[in-house]
């Protein structure tokens, strides 16, 4: 048998040669391998013509890119832009509906992706991001694991001494507070915490003045550096002296760079030094149990490399250890929660992660993809649809000798021409947008012109929509054969139209998709706002407590109610729109004695329950006539169905082995969630200085007036501290804030998807009424109505959209519910969503293309059977 | 400007040929210059300059047979272009010209030196 070269060279040399040259040259080579094959043997022949090959490969020899394109690219390239802005021009109907559609696809793109940037980058701002971790712990309380921040304040030095080596920093910390801060004439509330030193290398704080340990010593004070400027405006702040809470003097010892909004502790406006605040809450050094209350938080940085869960698993029992036999039915158990996680992944059930905002993250992406996909095809449809149109054009091409590559580079140069006329509008559009979709979605989000990563991704984003856009359009109309074209025997089949078809039906399912998530979401809301509250949030108002204002409670009250201004007013330990305290340790007769519970427990005044109008079902309220009530508990419906006690009233609870008495029962208030259950909660008397004040206006008076009067009492008996105060019914309205964001945000979304769509299908609409002229001239004349013609023309449509409405509906449904499953509390799923939507669909779909079938049902037909 | 382009190994290209007369195609040049010069010439550097006589002019080729060796593969054969003629000729006078400027003289120092 012959002897032949190898094989693989062979087809390199034949891949990389030029066709021209690559016969002869084989031949060559092969009549020289034949040779050497003779001479020197294979093995050597072989070498040789590899070397061959490889030395071959040298530009002259190598094939160009594409044959027969050497020419200079750029006259091509600059012909197809212009043909195409002519072509744009001689339709400038389809070309708006085109450039339109796209650039509120890219607006909403841009909004969204400007929007996911902001939540993704969130924290980063930390140098040490990935090792900041808060240190967080899962307890079982009344039978279910719940998830809480909050730590004993002795959990930072038991980690740093039984762990220490894991962690660069473990400082505890308090509650971002808001202070009054005194300068002179100057009283500001700023925010901030109590931190243990370390916090500035942790946080890496920008120290602008001053000492990079401020926090050393105990009356000390870091200030942010625009709370130096409302204090001090200009001066140097270091070492000023600060009255704080009108009870102690603090130094200023640093100021720093405040931090970003985007980041956890954007309201970090000062830091106090940890000693400070046990120095000011020395109860917490006399604590029986150090490890029985969690009021604090603990934020730590670990050691480079260490992992979160090797960490998490060897610090879980820290606290567990430290516990007595009857605390340790909480069963908790200690782990790191990273920072990278913080504000997307914040909620747990049952002890595990599941997510948080991240949700909302993938809704708003998915959404912003979508309603830039409806664009797209919009823009398919109508290039495909008005292929006709330039068929002749594609025809002639490729007659005169383009390459169907050339004819591909074509549309594709066109669609991105459309795309970055769009992505200009977009910008343009997005700046106008921008403050408002910031409003709703409570961000300060900017574009960032002079960010060149910004231009790249946007350029980059239009090139692949363009070339998304016209990928179809593109591979479509250089398939023409240039002999049907031209000889005019050209007809689109008869499923010319289907894809088209499938894209609108694509295009309204989105559509109908977001309405009916929408209505859902406004549902919801509507739902929980409707719920009982248990109390009366109109007209109640709530300020805080400090020891002045505690001390001259009974004055304010008898001034207050002797001036008409309010009806009645208490002092509670929490707000009724949240809890602030909950308590372990109760027990009662037929309780299971292995059960560890745990119950909001709010320490009030006899009044509190006539300020806030809750509604008693048995039993009475406190009165101040029964000396007995000092010990005696309210409860709310679901603590008596928790107990499983029928005849609650003169039940005995031992509260840490006293015994109270219950005397009453409340309907439900609702305090938390208003999508989840009321908790079983109680109440109690107390004589102590308590958190706030709950005032009850006077209904029948000005609210503002009365608000005055209010004010001038307050500040006459208490005049150091500035009076501040919130109205309970907007503190509640706030719990609904983030489903009805969602709500504005879907809806204005469904708005655009459903204006791009039928920007689209006007286009269509109006393209399959110009195809058809001829057809309808004769109906006309054939004796056809106006009614007929606009029947038939939009039938067409309105099935698309009916089928789209049936995909649509399967969807939402199964979406819709599993949203809502995510609810305790929540509304159904009704069929009249279903029926308002496809309705709403239909009627849309009809206003926009009746108004091109009925122009050309009344078109004469003269005119049309005239033409050509 | 030179008025007829042609590098060094392209003059020896063309030149051979011409030695080769109608039996010049790739690898009787190869063997041809081999021979006669004593020195390498790999396929790829033939081709090339092949290429570029034939693109500036001075060449031209036809496809002959094709033999057992060769796999199917024709030969293709190349031909000197009257343009070809007068660039060679060209490159000649310039050297001759150059040759008859050199003062004896400089050539007796050498041969000393």
């Amino acid at each position: 048998m012959k002897e032949r070269p190898p094989k693989l060279f062979l087809s390199f040399f034949r891949w990389y040669c030029h066709p021209e040259m690559a016969g002869h040259i084989e031949g060559d080579m092969m009549e020289l391998y034949s040779e050497r094959v003779r001479g020197a043997g294979k093995r050597t022949a072989d070498l040789k013509f590899i070397r061959d090959v490889v030395l071959l490969c040298r530009p002259g020899i190598i094939r160009p890119v594409t044959i027969g394109t050497h020419v200079n690219q750029y006259d091509m390239v600059k012909s197809y832009f212009k043909v195409g802005l002519r072509n744009m021009l001689r339709s400038k109907g389809y070309s708006a509906i085109n450039i339109s559609g796209l650039a509120i696809g890219m607006m909403v793109a841009l909004l969204i992706g400007l929007w996911v940037f902001d939540e993704l980058t969130f924290d980063t701002h930390f140098k040490n991001y990935d090792r900041i971790v808060q240190v967080m712990q899962h307890q079982t309380f009344n039978g279910q694991i719940g998830t809480q921040v909050s730590n004993p304040a002795a959990m930072g030095e038991e980690i740093r001494t039984v762990h220490g080596g894991d962690f660069k920093h473990v400082l505890q910390s308090s509650w971002t507070d808001s202070h009054t801060l005194t300068y002179g004439e100057k009283v500001f509330f700023k925010t901030g915490n109590y931190f243990e030193s370390g916090v500035v290398d942790m946080l890496s704080l920008n120290i602008i003045h001053g000492a990079t340990d401020g926090l050393k010593e105990m009356n000390s004070i870091m200030i942010s550096e625009s709370v130096a400027k409302t204090f001090f405006d200009g001066e140097d702040a270091v070492n000023k002296i600060l009255k704080l809470d009108n009870d102690v003097d603090v130094t200023v010892t640093a100021v720093y760079e405040d931090l970003p909004e985007n980041t956890s502790f954007y309201n970090l406006q000062i830091i106090l030094p940890w000693s400070l605040y046990l120095s000011q809450n020395t109860w917490i050094a006399r604590m029986d149990n150090p490890w029985g209350s969690n009021f604090t938080q603990t934020y730590a940085e670990m050691n480079e490399h260490a992992a979160v869960e090797v960490v998490s698993a060897r610090i879980k029992d820290v606290k567990y250890n430290k516990q007595n036999e009857e605390a340790r039915r909480y069963k908790a158990t200690v782990f790191l929660h990273p920072m990278s996680k913080w504000h997307l992944y914040s909620d747990f059930e049952a002890g595990v992660n599941t997510g948080g905002r991240i949700d909302n993250v993938w809704l708003f992406s998915i959404t912003g993809i979508f309603v830039l996909l409806l664009a797209c095809i919009n823009f398919m449809n109508l290039s495909t649809a008005r292929s006709e149109k330039r068929s002749k054009e594609v025809g002639i091409r490729k007659s005169i000798g383009s390459a169907r590559g050339q004819l591909v580079t074509q549309f594709f140069s066109e669609s991105i021409l459309v795309a970055l006329l769009a992505f200009v509008l977009a910008i343009g559009l997005g700046f106008l947008v921008l403050p408002s979709f910031n409003t709703i979605a409570e961000k300060h989000i900017s574009i960032p012109w002079a960010s060149p990563v910004f231009w790249f991704i946007g350029i980059g984003f239009t090139l692949i929509t363009g070339i998304f856009a016209g990928l179809y359009p593109a591979v479509f109309l250089s398939s023409f054969q240039p002999v049907k074209v031209l000889k005019g025997s050209f007809k689109q089949g008869r499923y010319a139209s289907l894809p088209r078809q499938i894209l609108v039906t694509v295009q309204f399912t989105i559509s109908i998709v977001l309405i009916i998530g929408t209505i859902v979401v406004y549902k919801q809301v509507k739902h929980a706002q409707g719920r009982p509250m248990g109390y009366t949030a109109d007209g109640l108002i709530t300020t805080g407590v400090n020891t002045e204002r505690h001390k001259h409670f009974e004055a304010i009250r008898t001034e207050l109610k002797a001036a008409n201004v309010i009806t009645e007013m208490a002092e509670s330990g929490s707000p009724t729109t949240d809890i602030w305290n909950t308590n372990g340790g109760f027990d009662w007769e037929g309780k299971d004695p292995n059960q560890a519970v745990d119950f909001p427990n709010n320490a009030v005044t006899y009044e509190y329950g006539k300020t806030i109008g809750w509604k008693i079902t048995a039993g009475r309220d406190f009165a101040r006539d029964f000396a007995t009530d000092s010990t005696a508990f309210i409860l709310n419906e679901s603590a008596v169905k928790f107990i499983g006690s029928t005849d609650p009233i003169g039940k005995v609870i031992k509260w840490n082995g006293e015994a109270y008495t219950v005397i009453g029962v409340v309907k439900d208030v609702l305090v938390q969630s208003p999508y989840k259950p009321v908790r079983p909660a109680m109440w109690h008397l107390s004589d102590d200085s308590e958190n706030i004040f709950i005032i009850r206006l006077t209904p029948e008076r000005n609210a503002q007036e009365s608000m005055r009067k209010v004010e001038e009492v307050f500040t006459k008996l208490d005049p150091t501290s500035p009076f501040d105060a919130s109205f309970v019914d907007e503190t509640y309205a706030r719990k609904f804030g983030n489903e009805k964001r969602i709500g504005t945000l879907a809806a204005f979304f469904a708005v655009l998807a459903i204006f791009i769509s039928c920007l689209g299908l006007f286009g269509l609409a109006s393209f399959v009424a110009e195809q058809r002229t001829k057809e309808i001239g004769i109906r006309k004349v054939m004796g056809a109505s106006v009614s007929n013609l606009w029947r038939m023309l939009s039938k067409d449509f309105v099935i698309l959209v009916l089928l789209s409405s049936v995909i649509a509906i399967a969807c939402s449904y199964y979406f819709c519910t599993k949203w809502l499953e995510g609810y305790e509390y929540h509304t159904t799923v009704s069929w009249w969503i279903f029926a308002g939507s496809t309705a709403g669909a239909l009627i849309i779909t009809l206003i926009t293309v009746s108004y091109q079938a009925i122009k050309a049902a009344l078109m004469s037909p003269v005119k049309s059977l005239r033409s050509e | 400007m030179k008025k007829y382009q042609l590098g060094e190994f392209e003059e020896i290209v063309i030149l051979t040929i011409g030695v080769l007369y109608k039996e010049a195609y790739g690898v009787s040049i190869k063997k041809e210059i081999e021979v006669r010069l004593a020195r390498n010439v790999s396929m790829g550097a033939l081709h090339t300059a092949l290429k570029r006589l034939e693109s500036k002019g001075y060449i031209k080729s036809f496809d002959g047979e094709t033999t057992e060796d060769r796999a199917g593969r024709p030969r293709k054969y190349f031909q000197i272009t009257a343009l070809g003629k007068r660039a060679i000729e060209y490159s000649r006078s310039t050297r001759d010209t150059l040759w008859r400027a050199i003062p004896t003289v400089a050539l007796d120092v050498k041969m000393v030196g």
